[in-house]
């Protein structure tokens, strides 16, 4: 990895010597890793190679044990406040949706805005309609999330977190726990937000998405990155062995 | 065989093939279906006969409805003695609380209703004016009623140092100006010296400040009433009893236990392993001491411990010893609902930057109390009919009142007792049963958002 205080100022994410354990499992090795602002990147491999633990480790969701994690130039240690800060500027998309069950889709949206933002209700409100209106599901907002379809509470999701104006979003499998016909939905939203410069890390298994948006492809096995490449290269012409095998089985 | 079939219009709905309307219907249905359906309703309703004809027997129609004494009754024996409960029921509602005073119980009383059921219906508006009046307007006007307030506090802290009242006589309705002169410079004090530990932790003095000298203006503003002079006697507790003592433990207790629940069980799962196993040692011993153990602790070994002068009310040390004792129990059931939440709203609301308080009271608590609406109330009313082991402890409440009141020989009659239980039972039931149903309610409730609650899940 190049210099770290050269590239502070330029990186969104900054991870160096990055190791994690479950127990006596070693989840994370060795992890080096630098994304750029405005960086896209798309995090593939086998189920248990890691990938979720590692964009977890970004907003402290799981806490890595040794090696650093740099945030937008605050790195992450055990100092609760800096972490709160860290995970207020760094919006995160589950499998499994996770909204607020007992709050409306616009209480969903608003609820952190007011409580870690400041923001009055009012602005909180008209800031939550304009990206339920970007994911277009505005006339959704006054519904219970379990009235929505699988696609639409993901989209809601997405406007959840990007309610908070984050400087990064981490997707982990968006697309995992919904019905084929959703999909796309859900990748045309993540798509369009692509288009604008957000900085992101997806997790996914929808390789054709990961070819359009990706600036770079990450591959992971047992915890290590084996292969970072771009993405027609990595589709084209995969450098290493598990790669190969890996774009066999997914893309037969 | 055809190639393919191709439908080309959709069906039309059709009426369901058993139509049963009406009240024959009905009853043949529900009651005479099949010879064991027959069965069944000939044994219920000869079993029905059985229990129920004695019992409106003696509660209706054998009872003695008028009389002045024992006379009236001292002949009947399969019916109730009315005439005794209606003899007794002041002192059955109050106690001993005296005659002249009772308008004071009777405002306590009408005010819980008034402001509690608006609270229990979901549509009444102002919630939170309502909420703020009954848990923490009415428990100070209740006490200020019910005692007659006019406390005055001899010291608050710095009272134990230096004699103020030495100094300072004056005296304005009742408030002492010694203590309020000590209340105010040991809460600025103590308030200084948190704001300066506070500030080794990285919490700004001012802020500090400002939440410590909040806190304590409105601790002044609840302690004040209880100072002031209403011109109202003072009722010893001593002399209240009856349902009036039954409905102050019991709903001491509800009120209590609910926080100091929640509390202990956030204690019991806390990161922090000094937080959690004080929580579960507090728990874990409240449950295993009987609830008569805790009363009898409070009430006669407590003062041995006290430091001298200490001298709490017997009353108030047996609602301390129950609302502990009951919040312990709740701890248990608010843990059944937190475990019950998905870890991905602890995950989601991190993700958020929302704190840990903020988590909890606006995410994980909302969701946990709904999970265990029927647990919670169970506890209240298990609490609710506890409440008559004060007896244990020589405060009268209905049933003691009640039992007391059999040993006067103006009422000895042979059904004076089963008369005297009937009427404890049918208020008792009346509450425990009323608690059940609006538990119900709930439930039904939270289940109908529940249907909106539920996550799609693949």
């Amino acid at each position: 990895m190049s210099d770290l205080a050269s590239v502070q100022g330029a990186s969104a994410v900054e991870m160096s010597g990055v190791n994690k354990w479950f127990g006596s499992f070693h989840v994370l090795r060795d992890i080096d890793l630098t994304v750029k602002r405005g960086e896209r990147i798309v995090i593939c491999g086998p189920s248990g190679s890691g990938k979720s633990t590692l964009i977890r480790c970004i907003n402290r969701l799981e806490e890595h044990q040794e090696g650093r994690i740099i945030v937008d130039g605050v790195e992450l240690t055990s100092d609760l406040r800096s972490i709160d800060a860290i995970r207020a500027d760094v919006g995160m998309v589950f499998q499994q949706f996770n909204l607020f069950p007992h709050l409306t889709i616009l209480e969903n949206c608003t609820l952190a805005q007011i409580w870690v933002r400041r923001r009055p209700k009012a602005q909180a409100e008209e800031i939550a309609m304009k990206y339920l209106t970007r994911v277009r599901i505005p006339e959704q907002a006054n519904k219970y999330p379990a009235q929505l379809s699988g696609g639409q509470q993901q989209r809601v999701a997405i406007a959840r977190a990007l309610c908070m104006n984050p400087k990064i979003m981490l997707f982990d499998e968006p697309t995992s726990a919904l019905d084929p016909e959703m999909i796309k939905e859900v990748l045309d939203t993540i798509r369009g937000l692509a288009e604008d410069g957000m900085t992101m890390l997806i997790v996914t298994h929808e390789m054709s998405f990961a070819r359009q948006v990706a600036d770079r492809i990450i591959f992971m096995d047992e915890g290590q990155i084996i292969e970072i490449n771009r993405p027609e290269e990595f589709f084209a012409h995969p450098k290493h062995e598990r790669t190969k095998r890996f774009l066999s089985q997914i893309l037969d | 065989m055809s190639a393919a079939f191709v439908r080309e219009q959709t069906l039309p709905p059709r009426a369901a093939p058993f139509a049963a309307t009406g009240a024959k219907a009905w009853v043949m249905q529900r009651l005479f279906a099949t010879p064991r359906d027959i069965a069944m309703t000939v044994i219920g309703f000869a079993a029905f006969v059985l229990i129920a004809m004695p019992l409106i027997r003696f509660l209706f129609l054998d009872a003695v409805w008028r009389g002045e004494n024992r006379d009236a009754c001292a002949h009947v024996l399969t019916g109730a003695c009315w005439p005794f409960v209606a003899a007794k029921f002041n002192q059955f509602i109050y106690g001993f609380y005296p005659l002249d005073q009772l308008w004071r119980p009777n405002i306590v009383f009408a005010l819980g209703a008034v402001l509690l059921v608006p609270l229990a219906i979901p549509s009444a508006p102002l919630k939170r004016l309502n909420a703020l009046l009954f848990f923490v307007v009415y428990p100070v006007v209740s006490f200020v009623l019910l005692t007659g307030g006019n406390l005055n506090p001899e010291h608050f802290i710095l009272g134990y140092v230096i004699r103020l009242e030495d100094h300072v006589d004056f005296v304005w309705h009742g408030m002492r100006a010694a203590f309020w002169l000590d209340y105010a410079f040991s809460s600025l004090a103590l308030s200084l010296a948190v704001a300066l530990i506070g500030r080794v932790f990285g919490t700004p003095i001012s802020t500090a400040l400002k939440v410590m000298v909040g806190f304590f203006a409105l601790l002044a503003l609840l302690i004040a009433p209880t100072d002031a002079d209403f011109g109202l006697s003072w009722v010893e507790t001593r002399e209240w009893g009856g349902l009036l003592v039954t409905l102050v433990v019991a709903v001491t207790g509800i009120v209590a236990a609910l926080p100091i629940g929640i509390l202990l069980a956030l204690g019991r799962r806390s990161e922090m392993r000094l937080v959690r196993w004080a929580s579960v040692a507090f728990i874990e011993f409240w449950r295993g001491v009987p609830l008569i153990t805790v009363l009898f602790f409070a009430t006669y070994m407590l003062p041995l411990f006290l430091p001298g002068g200490a001298n709490i009310e017997r009353l108030v040390r047996a609602l301390i010893g129950v609302a502990l004792f009951s919040g312990a129990y709740m701890a248990e059931v608010v843990r059944g609902g937190l475990a019950a939440v998905p870890k991905g709203q602890y995950e989601s609301a991190a993700a958020l930057g929302l704190g840990y308080w903020q988590t909890m009271l606006l995410i994980i608590l909302p969701q946990a109390l709904t999970n265990v609406i029927p647990g919670i109330v169970n506890n209240f009313i298990g609490l609710f009919k506890d409440t008559t082991l004060v007896q244990i402890v020589a405060i009268l409440d209905l049933l003691g009142q009640i039992r007391s009141a059999f040993s006067d020989p103006n009422w000895a009659s042979p059904t004076t007792l089963y008369t005297g239980f009937a009427f404890a039972g049918a208020i008792y039931f009346a509450f425990c049963f009323a608690m059940s149903r609006y538990s119900l309610f709930l439930e039904r409730r939270a289940g109908a958002s529940q249907l909106r609650m539920e996550t799609n899940r693949t």
